[in-house]
C-alpha cells in the first residue's frame, strides 16, 4: 500500500472538522408537491473520529450521504445550504469536481452488499477501477493493490478471491469488499450508509469491527448510518439524531445515552429491547413520521410528542424550534426547558441521569445486538 | 458446459425432426396436384400419371417422408426409370422441376443477398436503436426523450412496405439520388452493392432501430435505479463508464436475446424490402415458388428458415452464459 500520510497530508489543523454540513437542504420537486427529504442539518465530523447519524425510515439520513458525496442528481432535486470537506465548498462545485473527490478523498458504502457489486464483473475489477480511475494506475498495478486491499478487510486466499465474481462471496465477505473498494484510495471520509443491516448478526460485528480497525489505519473521519442505537455506543464519538429532515439532538455518544434531551431521542431509547432490565413491554413512539410531502406546523415531532403541554403557550404546535446548544457539544431542537427535559428523562429510563450512563458503556449488553467492538480508545 | 451443449444439441435435433415432420405432411395437405401442376399447358391425363410416378407423388406419403429425409443425409435420385434420372447429392432438400435445379442450389443462389440485407440493416438498427434508447434513457421525462420516443412510434408504426415504396419513389424515381437497385456480389462491385441495398438497409433498420430503441430505453432505466450503478457513481467513474460499462451491460441480455432471434428470422428472408428492391434473396425466392405452388421450394426455405431460429435459440442460450457470469450452463 501507499504511505498516503506522507504524501497526503490532511490540510486540516488538528482538531478541525475535515467534512462539516451546514444547513444542507434537499427538496424533490415531484408532481404530488415538493418532497422536503432534508432541511437544514447541521454537523461535521474530524478525522479519526465517528459520526453516527441516527432516525428512522424517510428521517433524511440518507439523502444527507447522498448529498455530501454529490450523488442527488442535480435535475431532479434542489440542493442548498453548504458542504466542506477538507477546505473546500461541494455543493457550489460542478458535478465533474465533485466526480474527482468521489472514491478519492471521499468514499461511501451501502446497506445491501448483495444487489452493490456488479453482478457481471469479477471481484477485482471493481476494486480496482477507482484506483485506475483517480490515480490513473496502470492495470497490472492496480490488481496487485486490489489484492492487498482484499487482504487487509480480511478476505481468505485474496490472490485467488480477487478473480471471484460477487455471487461467489458470502454477505459479510460481499461488504468487505465494498468496504476495500470504498478504501482503496485511502478516503479522508468514509459514509457507511448501514453498513451492516443486510448482514447476519454474528457478522455484523465483525463488519463494524473491520471498519473500526481501517478508521484507526487510516486516520479516517467516518459516518456511520444507521437507525440501530444498538451499534451506535459502540461505535460512535458523536451521536447526531435526525427526524423529519432536520437534526433533533446532537452530542458526544456518552452524553446523548446518558442525558438524551430530546423526546423522539428519548423515544428511540426506549424502544430499545433491554436485556438488563424487566419490562413489561417496550415503550414504542405512538405514531408515524409525517410525510416528507408536508411537515406539520411547529416542532416537526409535536403530533407524535407526548410533552407538548410542557411548553406553554402551545409553541410546539406554532414555531419551529431552532437547533440550541443545551450544554456544552450537546445541541437539542426542542422548546421544553432543559431542566424540565432532564427530569423527564430520568422519569422514562427509570433511573435518575448519572445512572443511564450505564447504557452507554455497557451498551452492547444492553442491546444484547452486538458484541464489544474493539475500538481505540 | 460440454454436456449442457451436448443435451441442448440433442434437444435441437429433436426439434428439427419434429418440425421436418410437421413443414411436410402439412404441405401434403396444401390443395393441389403437384404432378399436375408440373406438366404445363399442354397435359395429357398420361403425362400427369408419368409426372407423378417421376416425382414420387404415387408412392405413400410415409414413404415420401422417408425418401425426402434420407435424401438430406444421403442424396436421393428422381425418375429412376426415366431415361434421364435426375441425381440430387446430398445435402438434398429436393428438386423443383418447375426450374429444372435441385433445391439447395436454389436456395444456395439465393442465400447471399438475404445474408447482406440482414447482416447490413442488423448492424444498422443495433447500431441507431441501442444509441438512441441509451440517450432517451438519460433524458429521460424530457422532450429529447419524448422526440425519440415519438419518431420510433412512427417508425414501429409504419408498415415496411410502405417505408419502403415510399423510399424507392421518392430515392430512386423522383429525385434520382440513387439508381435503380440491381444486385450484384459486394465482391464484384462494392460501389453497386451498397446502392442497391442502402434502401432495403434502411427500411429493414427503421422498423427494428424503433423496437430495439425502446428495449433498450427500458432497459437502461430500469438498471439505472441499481444499487450497483450507485455504488458505481460512488467510485467517481465518468458518468459515461457508468452507464456503458455498468448500466448497459446489465441490461443487455434481453436485448441479445431479441437480437438473435431477430437476426435469425431475417435470414430466412425478407420478403417485402426484397421484393420492392428487386433483390433475388430468399424472400422472393419463397413468394415465386408459393405462386407457382413449388412445393419442394418451398419445404426447403420453410425449413431452413425454422433451422436457423433453433440454432439462434441456442447461439442466444449460450451467450448468456458469456454475459452473465451467473448463469450456470448445466
Amino acid at each position: 500500500m501507499r504511505q498516503p500520510d506522507s504524501l497526503r497530508v490532511d490540510q486540516r489543523p488538528e482538531g478541525e472538522p475535515y467534512l462539516s454540513v451546514s444547513n444542507l437542504v434537499v427538496r424533490f420537486p415531484s408532481e404530488d408537491g415538493v418532497v422536503n427529504a432534508v432541511e437544514g442539518v447541521n454537523f461535521s465530523v474530524t478525522r479519526g473520529k465517528t459520526l453516527a447519524v441516527v432516525g428512522e425510515s424517510g428521517s433524511g439520513k440518507s439523502v444527507t450521504a447522498l448529498a455530501i458525496m454529490g450523488l442527488v442528481n442535480r435535475k431532479s432535486a434542489k440542493v442548498t445550504g453548504e458542504v466542506w470537506l477538507d477546505g473546500e465548498e461541494l455543493i457550489e462545485k460542478p458535478d465533474a469536481a465533485i466526480r474527482k473527490l468521489r472514491g478519492n478523498k471521499m468514499a461511501m458504502i451501502f446497506q445491501d452488499p448483495m444487489s452493490s457489486l456488479h453482478p457481471f464483473y469479477r471481484v477485482g475489477a471493481q476494486l480496482s477501477e477507482a484506483a485506475r480511475i483517480h490515480r490513473k494506475l496502470s492495470k497490472k498495478a492496480a490488481r496487485d493493490e486490489a489484492i492487498e486491499m482484499l487482504n487487509r478487510v480480511g478476505i481468505p486466499a485474496p490472490r485467488r478471491r480477487v478473480d471471484d465474481y460477487p455471487h461467489q462471496l458470502s454477505g459479510g465477505m460481499r461488504q468487505r469488499v465494498m468496504i476495500a473498494m470504498a478504501l482503496i484510495n485511502s478516503p479522508a471520509l468514509l459514509i457507511a450508509d448501514e453498513p451492516t443491516t443486510a448482514l447476519d448478526v454474528t457478522v455484523q460485528a465483525q463488519i463494524l469491527d473491520l471498519i473500526g480497525q481501517l478508521q484507526t489505519e487510516f486516520n479516517t473521519a467516518v459516518i456511520v448510518i444507521t437507525h440501530d442505537l444498538g451499534i451506535v455506543a459502540d461505535i460512535a464519538d458523536d451521536v447526531a439524531v435526525m427526524y423529519a429532515g432536520r437534526v433533533v439532538e446532537d452530542a458526544p455518544t456518552t452524553k446523548l445515552y446518558a442525558s438524551p434531551e430530546m423526546p423522539y431521542t428519548l423515544g428511540l431509547l426506549a424502544s430499545i429491547p433491554r436485556m438488563d432490565r424487566e419490562t413489561d413491554r417496550l415503550d414504542p413512539i405512538r405514531g408515524n413520521p409525517p410525510s416528507p410531502l408536508k411537515h406539520p406546523d411547529g416542532c416537526v415531532f409535536h403530533p407524535r410528542c407526548k410533552y407538548t403541554d410542557r411548553v406553554p403557550n402551545r409553541a410546539c404546535f406554532t414555531v419551529r424550534p431552532e437547533l440550541l446548544e443545551s450544554e456544552k457539544d450537546h445541541f437539542v431542537r426542542c422548546h421544553i426547558e432543559p431542566e424540565e427535559r432532564r427530569r423527564i428523562a430520568a422519569s422514562v429510563l427509570g433511573t435518575g441521569a448519572g445512572g443511564n450512563a450505564a447504557i452507554a458503556t455497557a451498551g452492547t449488553d444492553g442491546t444484547g445486538a452486538v458484541a464489544p467492538v474493539g475500538r481505540p480508545a | 458446459m460440454a454436456a449442457y451443449i451436448f443435451r441442448r444439441f440433442l434437444l435441437m435435433l429433436t426439434l428439427l425432426f419434429m418440425l421436418s415432420v410437421i413443414v411436410f405432411f402439412l404441405f401434403q395437405m396444401l390443395p393441389g396436384d403437384p404432378a399436375r401442376l408440373s406438366c404445363g399447358k399442354a397435359c395429357t391425363p398420361e403425362i400427369v400419371e408419368l409426372n407423378r410416378k417421376r416425382l414420387g407423388y404415387d408412392k405413400p406419403v410415409i414413404e415420401q417422408y422417408r425418401l425426402f429425409v434420407s435424401g438430406i443425409f444421403f442424396g436421393r435420385t428422381f425418375s429412376e426409370d426415366s431415361p434421364q434420372p435426375i441425381k440430387c447429392e446430398a445435402p438434398c432438400l429436393g428438386y423443383s422441376f418447375d426450374r429444372r435445379e435441385e433445391v439447395m442450389s436454389l436456395i444456395a443462389r439465393a442465400a447471399p443477398a438475404t445474408f447482406w440485407l440482414a447482416v447490413g440493416a442488423f448492424i444498422m438498427w443495433l447500431t441507431v436503436g441501442i444509441s438512441l434508447g441509451i440517450y432517451a434513457a438519460l433524458r429521460r421525462g424530457r422532450w429529447q426523450d419524448r422526440l425519440t420516443l415519438g419518431i420510433s412510434l412512427v417508425g414501429y408504426s409504419m408498415p415496411s412496405f410502405f417505408i419502403g415504396l415510399m423510399l424507392y419513389y421518392f430515392v430512386v424515381i423522383q429525385y434520382k439520388l440513387l439508381p435503380k437497385p440491381e444486385y450484384v456480389s459486394p465482391f464484384d462491385d462494392p460501389l453497386q452493392f451498397v446502392q442497391a441495398m442502402f434502401l432495403p438497409w434502411i427500411v429493414l433498420a427503421v422498423l427494428y432501430a424503433a423496437f430495439y430503441m425502446r428495449l433498450t430505453r427500458n432497459q437502461v432505466l430500469e438498471v439505472l435505479n441499481d444499487d450497483y450503478v450507485r455504488t458505481a457513481r460512488a467510485k467517481g467513474l465518468p458518468e459515461r463508464t457508468v452507464v456503458v460499462k455498468h448500466a448497459l451491460r446489465a441490461g443487455l441480455t434481453p436485448i441479445v436475446t431479441s437480437a438473435g432471434l431477430d437476426l435469425a428470422g431475417l435470414l430466412g428472408g425478407a420478403i417485402i424490402s426484397e421484393n420492392i428492391f428487386n433483390l433475388p434473396g430468399l424472400g422472393s425466392l419463397a413468394v415465386n415458388s408459393i405462386v407457382e405452388s413449388d412445393l419442394p421450394v418451398i419445404t426447403g426455405i420453410t425449413m431452413l428458415t425454422a433451422s436457423l431460429i433453433i440454432v439462434a435459440n441456442l447461439v442466444v442460450d449460450l451467450l448468456y452464459a458469456v454475459i452473465d457470469p451467473r448463469v450456470r450452463l448445466t
